[in-house]
């Protein structure tokens, strides 16, 4: 009665593995798939200088409207600052060392000003990833497509989002700088929107790295021991 | 079958202190009758294979959602009111979740990549059952125990996906709930009813969270310890789908069956390991799973005042969206989203219903038949694909090509879906099944 083998079963078993593991780069090809048209934003992650650099711009020309709450002013001493060079060159309101970067400006009192309240910034780069580019570089080509538009209330438009609230703030710089300098420091300051969004995303990645070696002598363990107890198993 | 606690003798001290602990212990409580009832002389078939994996590891994933949730649920705030940032107080509950409780992140990450892990090992144990018939004569509630244990999961993810309070979180409670409404006469009031407001808001995630973190994990606990009951009644089936206590050995062992510990908890040790570095490398180097485990929408705050453009489910929901979807026509004077509903909650109620609509001879995919092999893999290929439409917006077409209409192509696997089932007691019973072996196969 042992005779049916399960051969056709072998092979169909192996036709469903095949499917499982297409199923896991199912979405990897969907992604493939869509059109790109954002600019790809160069990666400043670990890049401690131009993240301070970053974090300097988004305080001068940012947080005057735009609040980040989920980051305390503290957290940039990860970024290599000291307790006295964030308190003497970030911070300018009366707010502590411990407190969260929050505008001066009430939320409620901003939407009656300016017709929409600013976004609080802290998660904005993990919120503007989409199919065709992540946060970064939906950010970094925002804030490289303003042009003027006199339609506006502000007078300035933007091709990554049209009819945008925002007045292109960083319209200065662009004026004064060449057109590569001014990407380097709009790459800086997308690069510190998105250290915001995660602050801890480089430590996460070493500690996927250990947490893997220790699964990998777990697995070694567990399948000798397996091994050693199925041997009597006949 | 089962052994009951008096076929048990209680354990006697060998006069040490821990002998003597475990003696008074078992005096008053059945701890070595359950430990040899369920683990030490439960026999369960030797040739357990790959798909057998996922049962102990959906109670290791349980477990995992119950002691982050817990740690999750001393920090998390169930508030819609904004703070003086002007974000919702639980938004922002979740980012100092984030960012300022120690380790928070990392727990966080593993309960929303574990509802997502709960989802895959749950989908594949329960496609194990239908390669190998474990549903089949006498395990009928144990299947429906388990069918049960799949609904209240998706309402569980349902609920806590709306505690982040994030755009996603709140539009994709608005139209789930509002799908209610589609019931007639009811079902205005009974949506109105479920919110406990007009629109989703403080109320709503109020109860979600009450829900979400009380009510239904007692209901899911208990199908659980149910489910195992059922299983340990009858014993495992086994990729032959034969009975192994029909051969006994003089003792009353099965032939082919070795005692669950230790030979398969350290068996199941192999795979929580496999499990474990696939979860963790998820959590570590990609935690939004490419906008499919975290949308991306969902990191801005909840605005009831700006739907956005395009509103998904998490893809653990998407082949039943649908199934939603692709229901198109009013019939009999009803709206055709009420179709839409019935087909999604018909979809996965029609599971329960798999035991008697399954008429094989045979219970294994081993000894079944060229149709049962053939529609099974269409049914795979089709519920895939719909899963893949589902995250889509409607008019989706396939490699830009007009003719591979998603919505057209969501429709067929949608009927395909239920006549498999459907007309499975004619094709079952037709198709042509091989001798079944009176042993199990193995090695």
């Amino acid at each position: 009665m042992q005779t049916c083998s399960g051969k056709g079963y072998l092979e169909m078993n192996r036709t469903l593995k095949t499917l499982l593991a297409l199923c896991l780069f199912a979405p990897a090809l969907a992604w493939a798939a869509t059109a790109v048209n954002l600019d790809r934003a160069p990666d400043r992650s670990g890049d401690n200088a131009a993240l301070q650099n970053g974090a300097k711009l988004f305080v001068n020309y940012c947080l005057s409207c735009h609040g980040a709450s989920g980051i305390r002013y503290n957290r940039l001493m990860e970024l290599g600052l000291t307790k006295e060079q964030i308190e003497d060159n970030l911070i300018f309101t009366s707010d502590k060392i411990g407190s969260p970067m929050r505008v001066a400006m009430r939320h409620d009192e901003a939407k009656k000003w300016l017709g929409v309240a600013p976004l609080d910034l802290s998660l904005i780069a993990r919120a503007r990833g989409s199919a065709d580019g992540s946060g970064a570089d939906w950010l970094y080509t925002y804030l490289r497509s303003f042009y003027r538009d006199d339609t506006r209330p502000t007078g300035w438009n933007n091709h990554a989002f049209d009819s945008v609230g925002m007045p292109h703030i960083l319209y200065q710089m662009q004026e004064t700088l060449t057109a590569d300098k001014y990407d380097e420091q709009v790459a800086d300051l997308v690069g510190f929107l998105v250290w915001m969004g995660e602050p801890q995303a480089g430590f996460r990645k070493n500690l996927g790295i250990g947490i893997l070696l220790f699964l990998v002598v777990l697995l070694a363990v567990s399948y000798a021991l397996k091994k050693e107890y199925w041997k009597d198993v006949h | 079958m089962m052994a009951t606690q008096s076929n048990y003798e209680k354990y006697k001290s060998d006069g040490s202190y821990l002998g003597n602990t475990l003696e008074w212990f078992d005096a008053r409580f059945p701890l070595t009758s359950i430990w040899r009832a369920h683990l030490s002389e439960y026999y369960a078939p030797k040739n357990f294979d790959f798909w057998y994996y996922f049962g102990s590891l959906a109670l290791l994933v349980l477990v995992i959602q119950i002691a982050t949730g817990i740690f999750l649920a001393m920090h998390y705030k169930p508030d819609a009111a904004l703070n003086a940032d002007g974000l919702p107080i639980a938004f922002a509950s979740v980012s100092y979740i984030m960012n300022d409780v120690s380790w928070g992140w990392f727990i966080r990450y593993m309960h929303s990549t574990g509802a997502t892990a709960f989802f895959v090992v749950v989908y594949l144990h329960m496609f194990r059952a239908m390669l190998y018939g474990s549903y089949r004569k006498p395990r009928e509630l144990l299947w429906i125990f388990g069918v049960l244990i799949f609904l209240c999961l998706m309402a569980e993810a349902f609920m806590g996906y709306l505690l982040p309070w994030g755009q996603m979180s709140y539009w994709g409670a608005q139209v789930i709930v509002n799908l209610f409404g589609a019931i007639p006469i009811v079902g205005d009031p009974l949506t109105v009813w479920i919110r406990g407001d007009f629109v989703i808001g403080d109320a709503a995630l109020n109860r979600f969270f009450a829900l979400h973190v009380a009510a239904i994990p007692l209901v899911l606990v208990g199908l659980v310890a149910a489910h195992l009951l059922a299983l340990h009644e009858n014993g495992s089936l086994n990729p032959d789908g034969i009975e192994i206590n029909k051969l006994k050995n003089e003792k009353g062992i099965p032939l082919d069956g070795i005692p669950f510990h230790p030979y398969y908890t350290v068996k199941d040790i192999v795979g929580v390991a496999v499990f474990l570095m696939i979860f963790f490398a998820v959590i570590c180097f990609a935690p939004e799973g490419g906008g499919y485990l975290l949308e991306y929408n969902n990191f801005f705050p909840a605005d009831p005042m700006k739907t956005p453009a395009h509103i998904a489910p998490v893809w653990y929901f998407t082949p039943f969206y649908s199934m939603l979807r692709a229901m198109v026509w009013d019939f009999f004077w009803l709206d055709a989203k009420f179709w839409g509903v019935v087909a999604m909650g018909g979809g996965v109620i029609i599971l329960a219903f798999l035991p008697w609509l399954d008429r094989s001879p045979a219970y294994s995919i081993k000894y079944r038949g060229p149709i049962f092999k053939t529609l099974l893999t269409i049914f795979v290929i089709g519920f895939l694909i719909l899963g893949y439409l589902g995250t889509k917006l409607p008019g989706y077409k396939f490699f830009g090509i007009g003719l591979l209409d998603g919505d057209v192509i969501a429709q067929i696997f949608t009927l395909y879906y239920f006549l498999f089932f459907l007309t499975m007691p004619v094709w079952s019973k037709m198709d042509k099944c091989k001798p079944v072996p009176e042993r199990v196969t193995w090695k």
